[in-house]
């Protein structure tokens, strides 16, 4: 397997500078760092100087790919594209352009957005693949229909409903938990409330309707009819059984965005107030910080590449068939 | 439903009270921030959002008085106002208001108090024997330090002359990237020699130490900078530039202890967050203790604080609002104020009037919601805010919006009577008052100048009017009828709005950075305008930076721009006129290029006057210029609308001073009060969900058990 995952890891070098590269054209070609510069400096007082200066203070003075001031290995060292591009490859993020150091805002605005994403997961995972085995249990019933309409109904809500709903609703008119905000440590509980609450209920609709079709799948395998002739009791053949078989769909979905749960949500974190990764990405693109867009899609490029190869692994754990060499 | 007991337990509070148990009974202020802040080093820092914070903890020399009106600077650290002395050319002392050309140079000569003292910070704490604490920084320290509370140690020192004159160097010391440093450099002698001193310094010294060590820069002079004793310095300006006295209340020229930017240029420190830009140190009334801009800022009262008194002068209305009740009480009377992110409108808003902030902005959604409109167009507040004691300040801010023409343009611009008829005519067809209605909910004034409400030279009423664009009848400033605009169209040459040169409508550009699908509405109603007239306006839509592009290359025709006062000085808008300033040709702040030899004659004269009627009577004349040859639609100056609980006292808006949190009161049992009240928890729903799960699983439990007891087939 050692082989098999050095091998992917391999594969994943030319992804990476793709995404690298692409992301250079984009943030330093198509838009350049004098724009850069015009943007974070304003509308007052923009001389020429200020844009020369914020473009040193930035390290975007520098020419793009070859610099033919320098000798050695600083024609290629001291260039945009190594100091901004090629230092992503060791995690090396570098400097906000307000002046923060992104490696230290990334380690510390990742635990947030676990504290919201990890639960949401757990949590809507349970209820999403109880629900789907209780309607696979009761399917072709009245139960399984209008089970399924009420999934059909939820899932064509849009994710900012439930959220702005679900603030009027719990935090307004109930008035049980706080609308909004985030505390340190133990006192952040009551602010988790609430957005694990609507990440769940908005993820139950469309994850119970793909866990029912998967379950429903399994369910007229031989293997099930042969349990069932053996005098299996139903819950025993769903939760035993056809749970088991369906693993490997399920792991599909859910191991791949386990890496992706340190990015955080974008929505979520924004109008919860939540310090996370979602949030800080969310901030940059709006205040066009393009140091940190760039570092977040590297971050979540590579992420995304542990999440197929974690997948990969988990196949061989729920399956013992499978081998990967 | 299994938090239901957590919550219950959470203690005396309400449930969804964001808040630290038993905060709201203290004199606390909450409030909101939707941007977290860039810069916090007074160098540097030049956003409102960012001097809500800084002005609270850094003190320049001088300061606005919180209630007079006009706006009057008053000293904050100083002694008294600074002592101003104009020489000649040829060495004697002048009258201060000697004609510039008389003048060689204007010195200010500042006096600070004795005994002001900084804030505890870990830069200034030293060991007995007098060394400091914290510099070098050893490994170890470093290690276990994450934030600038981790520093275990404090100290402090008296504040000296020396620490403003630092601060003035630093303006110059290009490292620091100061927005000012190019407008002072014109102004402050020595500045500019100052600059390229320093950075040759910084050259040798950065070979040495390393980019980021700490380059000493008491060791080098700045010629018109010079401390006189320990409590005296004095600034010495080239000519005279009596504008200068404003920039003296501004965080530009705080007070930086050295020991502070040594400090921070330690290796390691910078990795961590942990530098100027983040961690402020003053002498101010507050200090930030927590810095978590992705989350929480906190301040909190400077306890070596120098003491200063809540003003005893104000006028009648001032007195009947309230507002002398605290005179000569000792500030600030907030022991902390905590602001929180809160980047979307919605919760904000609703968390505002659960009572969980003090007080709040007034987005477009919640408009109708909080205020509404008497049949004399008063705004005050609905029933439902009246009825949580809710009280609104509006103020028409020192901004101006306006629509400008590139003055280059062949069409619009230049000094033809074609083309001054052509915008004379426009400036009474967009309809600014419609405007205001319909996009700002009535949160506006229409400007008949370049000047706001609050600015000397700014005249309102009958003799305010703008003669090309409106006229005043029945006691009020109403828009000309678009019949007299199409009858100057026709005086232009473009009769019905048709261009005699092609024969179909005069087809103008609107150059804007809004593409967006939200501006859609807004640059139809701009359209709508000019099809009044006949013309026809195309928009031209494109990014922010393309469009400052069009700016600096001259090659748009009609844009919106705006500006908001750095000073209340008359100076400080017309300068945007003004030809020198030229956008093209200068890189200035002229974005319509407009160039008028007796304009430009009388900017010079008018900016080094004093107020009164002489100058006044020179601003005449040059609003009557600019009124005749309308290089600008003068827009609308925008009103500020803001909410504010009972609880929360002493609020005046002020729109020059940031520095107004220490003047504040919060009564903390009044607002825990009102918290609980309002926020009552309603269990009920819980109880009816449940019950209504119950009997959602019933008949799936019958159907289960029935199949289980059931005969296989």
């Amino acid at each position: 397997m050692s082989a098999y995952i050095i091998r992917r890891l391999l594969y994943a070098l030319p992804i990476l500078i793709g995404v690298n590269a692409l992301t250079f054209v984009l943030f330093f070609v198509v838009n350049s760092p004098d724009d850069m510069a015009r943007m974070h400096l304003g509308n007052k007082r923009v001389t020429d100087e200020a844009i020369l200066a914020w473009k040193q203070e930035h390290g975007y003075e520098k020419p793009l790919l070859i610099n033919r001031s320098a000798e050695g290995m600083r024609v290629f060292s001291e260039t945009i594209l190594f100091q901004k591009s090629i230092r992503l490859f060791v995690f090396d993020f570098g400097l906000s352009d307000s002046g923060r150091d992104i490696g230290h805002d990334i380690s510390q605005r990742m635990w947030p957005s676990l504290a919201i994403a990890v639960p949401t997961l757990i949590v809507g995972l349970a209820i999403n693949i109880t629900f789907a085995l209780l309607l696979a249990f009761f399917r072709a019933t009245y139960l399984d229909f209008w089970g399924v309409v009420l999934c059909v109904a939820m899932m064509s809500i849009s994710g900012l409903f439930y959220i702005i709903g679900g603030q009027f609703l719990v935090g307004k008119l109930l008035n049980l938990v706080p609308i909004s905000g985030y505390d340190t440590g133990i006192a952040a509980w009551k602010f988790m409330i609430l957005p694990v609450i609507v990440g769940v209920i908005g993820s139950v609709g469309s994850g119970t309707r793909w866990y029912r079709t998967l379950f429903l799948e399994e369910i007229h395998r031989d293997y099930v009819r042969s349990a069932r002739a053996k005098g299996l009791s139903e819950q025993w053949v769903l939760f035993r059984h056809v749970l088991r078989n369906a693993l490997i769909p399920i792991l599909t979905g859910v191991v791949v965005i386990l890496p992706l749960l340190f990015i955080g949500s974008l929505l979520t974190e924004s109008f919860f107030g939540i310090p996370g990764l979602g949030s800080y990405t969310i901030d940059a693109i709006n205040r066009q910080d393009f140091a940190i867009v760039r570092a977040m899609v590297f971050l979540g490029a590579v992420l995304y590449i542990v999440g197929l190869l974690l997948t990969d692994i988990s196949y061989t754990i729920a399956d013992p068939r499978v081998r990967l060499d | 439903m299994l938090s239901v007991p957590l919550l219950a337990a959470c203690g005396d509070g309400a449930w969804n009270n964001p808040h630290k148990a038993g905060e709201s009974a203290r004199p606390i202020f909450f409030g909101s921030f939707s941007e977290r802040p860039k810069h916090l080093d007074p160098a540097r820092s030049y956003s409102s959002n960012e001097w809500a914070f800084i002005s609270q903890i850094y003190e320049p020399p001088l300061q606005y008085h919180y209630l007079k009106r006009p706006y009057a600077l008053v000293p904050l650290t100083a002694d008294a106002m600074p002592e101003i002395v104009t020489i000649g050319h040829d060495g004697q002392q002048l009258d201060n208001d000697a004609p510039a050309a008389d003048v060689a140079f204007t010195d200010y000569i500042i006096r600070i108090r004795p005994g002001i003292r900084y804030q505890p910070h870990p830069s200034l704490a030293r060991k007995p024997d007098g060394s400091f604490i914290y510099w070098p920084l050893s490994e170890e320290v470093l290690d276990d330090v994450e934030a600038l509370a981790d520093f275990e140690q404090t100290g402090t020192r008296e504040l000296v002359a020396e620490d403003y004159v630092y601060q003035i160097k630093r303006l110059a010391y290009r490292p620091n990237h100061s927005p000012v440093a190019s407008l002072m450099a014109e102004h402050i002698r020595g500045f500019a020699a100052f600059t390229a001193q320093a950075e040759r310094a910084q050259k040798a010294f950065g070979e040495e130490q390393g980019e980021n060590g700490w380059l000493d820069l008491r060791e080098l002079d700045m010629a018109g900078v010079e401390v006189i004793d320990r409590y005296t310095y004095r600034v010495r300006i080239e000519n005279k530039y009596p504008q200068f006295i404003f920039w003296l209340a501004m965080n530009f020229f705080a007070p930086m202890p050295w020991e502070a930017e040594r400090f921070y240029r330690q290796p390691g420190l910078n990795e961590k967050n942990i530098n100027l830009h983040w961690y402020p140190v003053g002498t101010g009334p507050y200090m930030l203790t927590e810095n978590n801009p992705n989350l929480r800022m906190v301040l909190e009262r400077n306890p070596n604080f120098h003491g200063e008194r809540y003003p005893d002068e104000g006028s009648a209305a001032d007195r009947r609002a309230g507002l002398l009740d605290d005179a000569g009480r000792e500030m600030p009377f907030i022991e902390r104020a905590v602001y929180s992110l809160e980047k979307e409108a919605i919760p904000r808003w609703n968390k505002f009037l659960q009572g969980y902030y003090d007080d709040s902005g007034i987005g477009s959604d919640s408009f109708d919601q909080a205020v509404q409109f008497g049949s004399s167009g008063e705004a005050s507040l609905t029933p439902a805010m009246l009825d949580r004691g809710i009280g609104l300040i509006t103020a028409v801010e020192t901004s101006v919006f306006y629509t400008g023409f590139n003055m280059l343009d062949p069409v619009v611009g230049g000094d033809s009577e074609r083309a001054r008829l052509l915008r004379q005519a426009i400036a009474i067809a967009i309809d600014f008052e419609e405007f205001i209605s319909i996009f700002r909910n009535g949160r506006g004034e229409v400007a008949q100048g370049p000047l706001p409400p609050g600015i000397f030279g700014h005249v309102g009423g009958e003799r305010g009017v703008n003669p090309i664009s409106h006229r005043w009848e029945d006691g009020r400033i109403m828009r000309r009828p678009i019949d007299e605009a199409r009858s100057l169209l026709q005086q232009a040459g473009y009769p019905e709005g048709r261009d005699p040169a092609t024969g179909g409508p005069l087809i103008l550009y609107y150059d804007t950075p809004a593409a967006g699908p939200d501006s859609k509405a807004l640059l139809q109603w701009y359209r709508k305008q000019l099809a009044k007239l006949g013309i026809e306006l195309v928009i031209r839509a494109t990014d922010y930076n393309r469009f400052q592009d069009k700016m600096l290359k001259g090659t748009s025709q009609i844009f919106s721009w705006g500006w908001n006062a750095d000073y209340p000085d008359p100076e400080n808008f017309l300068f945007l006129l003004y030809g020198p300033n030229g956008k093209v040709e200068h890189k200035g702040e002229n974005a319509a290029n407009f160039a008028h030899a007796g304009f430009d004659r009388l900017f010079e004269q008018m900016k080094d006057m004093p107020n009164g009627p002489a100058r006044q009577a020179v601003i005449d004349e040059m609003v009557d210029i600019l009124r005749r040859e309308s290089p600008w639609l003068f827009g609308f100056f925008p009103k500020g609308f803001s909410l504010h609980h009972a609880w929360y006292g002493n609020v005046k808006p002020h729109l020059m001073a940031n520095n107004t949190l220490k003047y504040k009161t919060i009564d903390g049992p009044s607002r825990a009060d009102a918290q609980q009240a309002w926020n009552r928890p309603v269990l009920w729903p819980i109880g009816l969900f449940a019950l209504v799960l119950i009997l959602s699983i019933l008949p799936a439990v019958r159907g289960f058990v029935a199949r289980e007891r059931g005969k296989a087939l």
